[in-house]
């Protein structure tokens, strides 16, 4: 049910960035605006004029204490993403700040948004319409450069044109089908259904390709994960502090420091990469915390979609490799000798991995970069994503329609094969053209009579 | 003007197909019924091809009998030809059609007519509509009578400021012969009414003392030929052949020299003509390529030498026909007794109409056949028959009918007219149904048998005897599904005749059924109790076992729809007053007032987006009313 009230949330990323933004939609916007913010402009105009960026403070409407300086910019409806009022505060960027300008606004009389609810009611509005709306979705979804490219194609329509572009010779097929069952006494060639069944092999071609794209797309989407595996105090969170940048982790001398999974989303050249640091893997336990934290590290490697194996190059024995990529399974690794700033005592003879071997230096950055290369170029290679221009699904919508068009014209191929009548062949390709349809708009029958009225003599 | 001292309750202008099935239905159902016709010689005319039927035309044939219409009856009676289409195809896009004597077919329509009770028959031209304000009162007719009644249903066909086109020189007509009907549709277009141009043909009628039929393929009747009607027990008319000829590039060429003096080349047509039955001059100038097209010469009657070659009409002018007529083999000597010619006409935009056929502009007001951009005579019969019932109904105070596009052709045509509206002729294909597969020729007395007596327009005797066959069809699905292989040495060699020795002991012969190589035929040789089964319960039984999985896909996207086609939604909507609706999609849903939620997802333009918050704001209405 679709209500008319007014949400809020916080419309910037969660972090330390320079300035931090609520948005406020509904028809409360402008009278919320007029309780949590008071500025020279709007006290002495009279209001907020809209689409005009006022300066002012921030203050909390329960003890009306002052929160911050900032700006609002009231949008009046329709002329605002979501077809409704809507008022933008700017504060700085701190998350405690924010969080607490967007309190303010829930304590006058706003309510917390859902997730995605503000890209529904530019739906609902008519103010996007449905790729578009998914695709928004998506770029609020994405956390790096290319994800948003990748978001901003589908809305430019690379991925429209790839889906009309099966729309079309599955509509020339139908035609031919549906010229055949209406008119029977017309000369409409029998031979057709060798074009048909010609048609239709294009197109599958073409739906199995784009669904070949989803794992690439998925993966710029949603990006994907990589796991420190090895031995305690191997540097597994050093590295992931030097890959990342910060110091998350807790690094320390200790045997044992990470007893939970860390996880830190790092950008590798655009490319989201979620890197989990596990507890350190080794045959005796000090205590039954840690413990928990190796168990919890292993039922992680199935998810993984890369694992990072850590030796230490400072060590001769590794009497632990084998038992471990054992222990991998099917999950791809990469072999990664640390501490190579020290002298190395490592068996040279044991580093062979079918992805790459890469010694790094998390203290002094040495082959830090050749190892995210290895890991960029492992998920995103050129040939899986070959340029800007090619059209990439990454939502599990159009994933799924894909699949019930890839069923029905494995039904199609079936059914002509099994020599049933055209009206059943129709069935199918009507099913796909319907599932496409959800995303292309439907198929109209007048669209079907042109292609046939056109594509045939016909007519008595 | 003179006032009539009957006061109607319903009164039908135009006696074509529409008007003779909206009189009958109106008249059986017990209201005081009038029928004007400008000559009552021009009754159940048919004006083009001497054919009833064909793909999907067949089918709402079909329906029309299956709701208590005439059409089935007057064509088996008269019909002397009788084909079933696609029969190598499934049960679904099977379909009858028969040639008719047109004389006798218009004859046995007026007999039909004159001895219907409650049904006055008159000759008259209705000039306008007499209204009292916004009330529908009566007609009046350029003779000067006013004719008062309740309601009036309106089928114009042609004749609406219909002009003839034989090359260059047109005139005014409503059909070759006949004079046009002036003044209404202006009256419409004050009154509201979206009035528009629509343009059709016929081809010339040829002379059989002059055409060499020896040179032509002869194709005949089926034997033995196999009725429209669920009544009718069997064809007794002499059966007589059509004949098929060809075209050839000399008669394009002809063609193409006269296309200058073309009023659709000329521009001098400013209608629409329907893409599917295009003249023989679009067809040559749109492919060029083919060498030659096909033409079926079909006899107009019994009694007659006039010949009709179906998909040869044409506006060119008289000389020009006569030369391509000629050019064809087998032609070569022919006379023509009527030209060819082309029919512009007025029609009023359907999507001015609920789907019960009913005007929205005004109450009581019904429109069905041409006027509503048909073409076609069954279509124009499936349109009269159910503006008849919805007229009477009206008058006897009943809820009016409406047929889902899940249950019917005639559903699926009026659910295209008053969503989409119509910018050429408008012709049933078995395509525009989704439900093809359950939209059957041979199920249509299921489909609609219930409404039909619901409504009155079917006798207790042929109810009781539908009643009997769908018992008879539900007991053998049963005993079907019951009965199993014992696999003794008969059933074993059985088996092994039709190649299906994989079959298991106790198998159920409804899985027997289902195998393609399988029917009733070869069942009967094992199964004694089919012998005494009646044909029409086998074929069904037979249908519904062979296509049970599609039957059941189709059923559920029925279901899923369901819920979308039963919302109403209040004729005073306010959609104004609706948030978040596009000005587009408002304007779209003020201007064609759907009443149900399914018709407005059907309006072109209207997004799933506008369906969804209309769906919220009707859930609103709903809880806020609690009355239906």
């Amino acid at each position: 049910m679709y209500v008319r009230d007014t949400i809020a949330a916080i419309a910037t990323p969660l972090g330390n960035g320079g300035i931090g933004i609520v948005r406020v939609s509904g028809p409360q916007a402008e009278q919320i605006g007029q309780v949590v913010f008071t500025g020279p402009g709007i006290v002495g105009g009279g209001g907020f004029e809209s689409h005009r960026l006022f300066y002012g403070r921030l203050r909390h409407p329960a003890d009306g204490r002052q929160l911050d300086e900032g700006m609002a910019v009231l949008m009046r409806a329709p002329r605002s993403y979501t077809r409704e009022d809507v008022l933008e505060l700017h504060c700085h960027g701190g998350y405690y700040l924010i969080r607490t300008v967007l309190e303010a606004c829930i304590a006058a009389g706003a309510r917390l948004a859902e997730p995605g609810e503000f890209t529904r009611r530019a739906f609902l509005n008519g103010r996007i319409d449905l790729v578009q709306a998914e695709s928004v979705m998506d770029l609020i979804a994405s956390r790096a450069e290319r994800s948003l490219q990748l978001a901003h194609a589908q809305r430019e329509g690379h991925l429209s044109r790839a889906f009309f572009a099966m729309k079309e010779p599955l509509l020339e097929a139908l035609a031919l089908v549906e010229a055949h069952v209406d008119f029977p006494e017309d000369e409409v060639d029998p031979t057709v259904f060798a074009v048909v069944e010609q048609q239709i092999a294009l197109v599958l071609s073409r739906v199995e390709q784009l669904l070949s794209s989803f794992s690439t797309g998925r993966v710029l989407r949603d990006g994907v994960s990589a796991l420190l595996l090895g031995r305690p105090n191997v540097g597994k969170s050093s590295l992931l502090n030097a890959l990342s940048g910060t110091d998350r982790a807790i690094v320390s001398d200790l045997p044992g420091t990470t007893r939970d999974l860390i996880e830190e989303t790092i950008s590798l050249d655009g490319l989201p990469v979620k890197v989990i640091d596990a507890a350190g893997i080794r045959s005796h336990h000090t205590d039954c915390i840690e413990e928990e934290g190796v168990r919890r590290a292993l039922d992680k490697v199935a998810e993984a979609d890369l694992v990072l194996l850590l030796l230490d190059g400072t060590t001769e024995q590794h009497d632990e490799l084998p038992a471990l990529t054992a222990g991998l399974g099917a999950v791809p690794y990469l072999l990664v000798v640390t501490k190579a700033d020290l002298p190395q005592r490592i068996n040279l003879s044991l580093l062979t991995a079918p992805l790459g071997v890469c010694h790094v230096s998390s203290r002094n950055r040495a082959g830090i970069d050749h190892l995210s290369r290895l890991i960029y170029d492992y998920f995103v290679q050129t040939n899986r994503l070959s340029s800007d221009e090619s059209a990439v699904i990454s939502s599990v919508r159009h994933r799924d329609i894909l699949l019930r068009v890839l069923q029905s014209l494995h039904d199609f191929t079936d059914s002509a094969a099994q020599g049933l009548p055209p009206e059943l062949l129709a069935l199918d390709l009507r099913a796909a053209l319907s599932a496409l349809g959800e995303i292309t708009g439907e198929t109209s029958t007048d669209d079907l009579l042109d292609v046939i009225f056109s594509s045939f003599c016909i007519g008595k | 003007m003179h006032s009539y001292e009957t006061t109607y309750e319903v009164i039908v202008v135009g006696a074509g197909h529409a008007g003779c099935e909206a009189a009958l239905a109106a008249a059986r159902m017990g209201c005081r019924t009038l029928l004007l016709n400008m000559s009552l010689d021009g009754m159940a005319v048919m004006s083009c091809n001497p054919s009833i039927g064909g793909l999907a035309k067949g089918h709402l044939v079909r329906e029309i009998d299956a709701l208590g219409g005439e059409m089935a009856k007057n064509i088996d009676a008269t019909g002397i030809q009788f084909r079933v289409l696609n029969t190598r195809k499934g049960p679904a896009v099977r379909a009858g059609r028969a040639q008719a004597d047109k004389q006798l077919y218009r004859l046995r329509m007026k007999r039909i007519l004159e001895q219907q009770a409650n049904l006055h028959v008159k000759q008259g031209e209705v000039t306008a509509l007499y209204l009292e304000g916004d009330e529908l009162r009566g007609v009046d007719t350029r003779s000067g009578i006013r004719f008062l009644g309740r309601t009036v249903v309106l089928t114009t066909g042609t004749f609406m400021r219909g002009l003839i086109h034989i090359g260059l020189i047109n005139y005014s007509g409503g059909r070759a012969g006949d004079l046009p009907s002036v003044g209404l549709s202006d009256q419409l277009k004050g009154l509201g009414f979206e009035v528009g141009r629509l343009k059709t043909g016929t081809p010339a009628r040829l002379d059989g003392r002059t055409i060499d039929f020896s040179r032509l393929e002869a194709q005949y009747s089926d034997d033995p030929p196999v009725p429209f009607s669920f009544s009718t027990e069997r064809i007794t008319m002499p059966q007589v052949p059509c004949y098929i000829a060809y075209t050839n590039p000399r008669t394009h060429e002809i063609i193409r020299s006269g296309l200058d003096r073309s009023p659709l080349y000329a521009g001098v047509i400013e209608g629409i003509g329907p893409r599917y039955c295009p003249s023989i001059e679009d067809k040559v100038v749109r492919f060029p390529d083919k060498e030659r097209h096909q033409t079926f010469i079909e006899p107009e009657g019994l009694d007659t030498v006039e010949y009709y070659p179906s998909g040869m009409s044409t506006s060119l002018p008289i000389d020009i026909q006569i030369a391509f007529y000629r050019s064809m083999a087998g032609l070569e000597q022919v006379e023509i007794m009527r030209p060819a010619y082309g029919i512009e006409y007025d029609y009023v935009n359907p999507v001015q109409l609920h789907a019960t056929l009913e005007t929205k502009l005004i109450a009581n007001l019904f429109h069905a056949g041409q006027i509503n951009g048909t073409s076609g005579y069954e279509e124009a019969a499936g349109q009269g028959i159910l503006a008849g019932i919805n007229a009477a109904l009206k008058v006897l105070g009943r809820q009016p009918i409406m047929l889902g596009r899940h249950e019917s052709y005639i559903g699926v045509m009026v659910d295209d007219l008053v969503t989409l509206g119509t910018k050429e002729p408008y012709r049933m294909f078995t395509s525009r149904a989704e439900y093809r597969l359950l939209l059957r020729e041979d199920n249509a007395d299921i489909r609609l048998r219930e409404i039909g007596y619901r409504v009155g327009l079917v006798d207790e005797a042929t109810y009781a005897g539908f009643c009997h066959k769908r018992q008879q069809i539900q007991e053998e699905l049963g005993r079907v599904r019951a009965t199993r292989l014992s696999l003794d040495d008969d059933q074993r060699q059985w088996c092994s005749r039709y190649g299906c020795s994989d079959l298991q002991k106790g198998t159920s012969f409804e899985h027997l059924l289902r195998r393609p190589e399988i029917g009733y035929e070869q069942l009967q040789e094992i199964d004694p109790q089919v012998v005494g089964l009646n044909a029409a319960v086998r074929e069904q039984v037979e249908i519904q076992v062979k296509y049970q999985g599609y039957i059941e896909r189709q059923l559920e996207q029925i279901e899923r729809m369901r819920k979308q086609e039963e919302a109403r939604i209040p004729a005073d909507m306010e959609y104004r007053a609706i948030p978040g609706l596009t000005s587009e999609v408002r304007e779209k849903l003020e201007r064609f007032r759907p009443d149900t939620l399914g018709q407005a997802a059907r309006i072109q333009g209207v997004t799933p987006a506008a369906v969804a918050i209309l769906a919220v704001v009707l859930k609103g209405k709903g809880e806020q009313c609690s009355e239906p």
